[in-house]
């Protein structure tokens, strides 16, 4: 009986009776969730164009953010070291393409998913062999990312926005309407969705599979990089970052691995979910829950919607 | 083309072998168990410099240890258990004379080995506690503290600042470690503890997975308000535990740790990291004569891949702390074995008889770095007092007179987990290794 109230009201009655609590929760899930949903986006892209799952999505994030801050380090002025990052992610995407995707056209899905794996290892090498594996110091400040925090009374209650979270939800939402926008509404965009579909029905039409690759995985170094900075000024730049990253995994079973705003909504979803169950039920189980709570909640989704929140339903003639 | 593809295939098969140290006769090999690359190398690398740096000074400035030169070899592991293993089975042929496992995960499976394999297994201040029982665990060394002796100097640190341990009563102390055989090992003595003096326990655990993604546990922190904060951190959770509680307002002269937080996690946070305390037993600077002769023989000549600004920080003098024991391990085992060139088997017996006193400290150029320190057959460890160190904004600074451990406390929970260890690990032997009277 204790259990059950414990479980079902106790939480409640919590959330009632200190609200402060309950809204800095949240907060802290919506800041996380949107990191998520960037991480997630990198993910979607590059699915949708080439159908592969890009297991080297979580090391790009490291690696552009080491980038980032290996060049500064370097001397480098601040807002150059970002173009120049920009610079190295498209040169990044061009040597993919040409080096692992182009060779790999019409094979089995499951060989350029395990080249992904190939080009994980080798972006962990070079960027320990460049940069080394110290942990670095994000340039927040040099970026001119706010910095402090905002203390509003609530409720009775205090409740802390620290203006780096509110820098990042914003970014991230932009960059993500930015994308949706550009995949949906221009040519590119279009091309995209065809590629998607089919690619030998899109080269039948002219559509040139390798450029479309390049831009594909170029944005997603982009989308790696502002989550790189972002979660790095939360932290620090660190190869325990690509770790953080794989919070990915539950969000694109949740919102499907074809679709942008299911990528958003599955993000939220889950960022919001691990907070509250880690802060209100956690206790209950020693705490720790949020490694796992979010898998359980997408795997739950999978029983109902196996092609995720927004997925698209796959029905084969047999 | 044959001729080609040949060459290509004999480079390949060869060139590990051309790749491996070239260790003689009249050499004594030491390999290091490293973590410079993955999630853990913010720790890692500093410890690594310093291990290697003191070593090969040794053999840079005196030609080695008794005139024998020591040829030094890395294995990566990534702080990971499997991987720690594989360097172990890789290094074993060689005649290692001691492993530095420099990972709790990794110590465990190897203590079963060590006397198996005859290589002694240093595991310094961290590890399993209970092996500092030599009777036990003849073959592994945890000096110069154990981890259940760290957390009962922070819980007599708190007692003091608090009028008594008796004042704990009622006082709620947060735990926030590291979800993993490191980080629960304190747990036990924690609880009893707890129990002992009435002060409560709320556990924060951080996976692996989330050690840059605190804040769930941080907001569980703000909710439960406790009265002080251990840390039981490694790698890349310290910083970031520390940037989450400047985050989250947590005070931080409330907020104390055991001692591997380095000075790069307490920098990246900058003037709010200020008041953070953590306990260390060594320096935490560079004015000692045998850390000016590592500059001068190593770091000058190019031979060591540490950053100079980093010697004499906390993580790279505790890698030379590391390294000054096994010098002072293998010169014991050359006195004692009477011979230049020492196995394993000599060097667990110049462990066990080790005794760095203060006249040998400033020999060594190292006085005052540390406290003098002797193991005996029956124990492993030396249970020294340790001091409690803070963050000034630049660097750690001395706070504390010696903390002894709270030997009525630890002493019997060691004694029982060394006996349950042997009992449950059937067949575990009993100690048939003779005393060396030194010791």
């Amino acid at each position: 009986m204790d259990m059950l109230y414990n479980v079902l009201i106790d939480p409640f009655v919590m959330m009632g009776s200190a609200p402060d609590l309950l809204i800095q929760t949240l907060w802290e899930g919506l800041v996380a969730g949107v990191l998520y949903a960037l991480i997630a986006l990198g993910f979607v892209l590059i699915f949708k164009a080439s159908g592969v799952f890009n297991f080297a999505q979580g090391i790009m994030v490291v690696f552009a953010a080491l980038t980032l801050v290996g060049l500064h380090e370097m001397g480098v002025p601040a807002l150059l070291a970002l173009i120049l990052t920009i610079g190295v992610m498209f040169i990044l995407a061009v040597t993919v393409e040409r080096v692992v995707l182009r060779p790999l056209v019409n094979q089995p899905d499951i060989i350029l998913f395990m080249a992904t794996f190939g080009l994980t290892y080798f972006l962990i090498g070079f960027g320990e062999l460049i940069f080394g594996g110290n942990p670095k110091q994000m340039i927040a400040q040099e970026l001119y990312l706010p910095q402090g925090s905002t203390d509003l009374d609530l409720f009775g209650g205090l409740v802390r926005f620290q203006h780096i979270d509110i820098a990042a939800a914003v970014i991230a939402s932009l960059i993500i309407a930015v994308l949706a926008v550009f995949f949906s509404k221009t040519r590119i965009g279009r091309a995209l969705r065809a590629v998607a579909d089919s690619h030998k029905a899109a080269l039948s039409v002219g559509i040139s599979l390798g450029q479309i690759w390049v831009i594909v995985w170029f944005a997603a170094g982009i989308v790696a990089l502002v989550a790189g900075i972002m979660w790095g000024a939360r932290s620090d730049v660190s190869f325990a970052l690509q770790i953080v990253a794989l919070k990915a995994l539950p969000v694109l079973i949740l919102g499907g691995f074809t679709s942008i705003p299911g990528a958003i909504v599955g993000g939220l979803i889950i960022g919001v979910s691990e907070k509250l169950g880690e802060f209100y039920w956690g206790g209950l189980v020693g705490g720790g829950i949020e490694t796992w709570l979010a898998y359980i909640i997408a795997l739950l989704f999978l029983l109902y919607r196996p092609q995720g929140l927004f997925g698209e339903r796959i029905i084969e003639r047999i | 083309m044959s001729k080609m593809k040949s060459f290509a295939v004999g480079a390949i098969v060869c060139a590990p072998m051309l790749s491996a140290p070239a260790f003689a006769q009249d050499s004594i090999y030491v390999p290091l168990l490293t973590y410079r690359t993955g999630a853990f190398a913010g720790s890692g690398i500093h410890i690594a410099d310093g291990m290697r740096d003191y070593l090969t000074m040794l053999n840079e400035r005196d030609g080695g240890i008794g005139g024998v030169k020591l040829v030094l070899e890395e294995c990566e592991t990534g702080y990971d258990t499997k991987k720690g293993i594989e360097c172990y089975e890789a290094v074993k042929s060689k005649n290692p004379v001691v492993m530095n496992p420099w990972s709790t995960g990794i110590t465990l499976p190897l203590i079963p080995r060590a006397a198996v394999d005859k290589i002694p297994i240093l595991s310094m201040a961290y590890g399993l506690s209970a092996s500092a029982d030599g009777q036990t665990f003849p073959w592994v060394f945890n000096p110069p503290a154990t981890y259940w002796d760290g957390l009962s100097q922070i819980i007599s640190y708190l007692g003091t600042k608090e009028g008594g341990l008796d004042k704990l009563k009622g006082k709620k102390i947060g735990y926030i470690f590291l979800d993993a055989g490191y980080g629960r090992e304190p747990i036990p003595l924690l609880e009893q503890l707890a129990k002992d003096y009435g002060f409560e326990v709320k556990f924060y655990p951080i996976a692996a997975q989330d050690m840059q993604n605190q804040s769930s546990q941080w907001l569980n922190v703000r909710r439960d308000k406790p009265d002080y904060m251990v840390l039981w951190g490694w790698g890349a959770m310290n910083g970031a535990a520390v940037k989450e509680a400047a985050r989250t307002g947590y005070p931080m002269d409330k907020f104390y740790s055991v001692w591997w937080p380095g000075d790069d996690d307490l920098r990246a946070t900058g003037e709010p990291a200020k008041g953070f305390k953590s306990l260390n037993w060594h320096s935490a600077d560079g004015n000692y004569k045998a850390l000016a002769d590592i500059k001068k023989h190593v770091v000058d000549k190019k031979l060591s891949q540490a950053n100079p600004d980093k010697v004499g920080e906390v993580l790279y003098n505790r890698g030379v702390y590391n390294s000054m024991l096994i010098a002072e391990g293998i010169r014991n085992a050359q006195k004692v074995s009477g011979k230049k060139v020492v196995t394993g088997e000599d060097v667990r017996r110049g462990l066990e008889t080790m005794d760095i006193n203060a006249d040998r400290l400033k020999e060594m150029g190292m006085e005052g770095f540390a406290q003098p320190i002797k193991l005996t057959c029956a124990d492993h460890n030396g249970h020294l007092a340790t001091f409690m160190q803070e963050w000034d904004g630049k660097k750690f600074v001395k706070i504390s007179e010696p903390i002894p451990p709270m030997v009525d406390k630890v002493k019997p929970l060691l004694d029982s987990a060394a006996k349950d260890y042997a009992e449950k690990n059937a067949g575990w032997p009993k100690r048939s290794e003779a005393c060396d009277k030194a010791s």
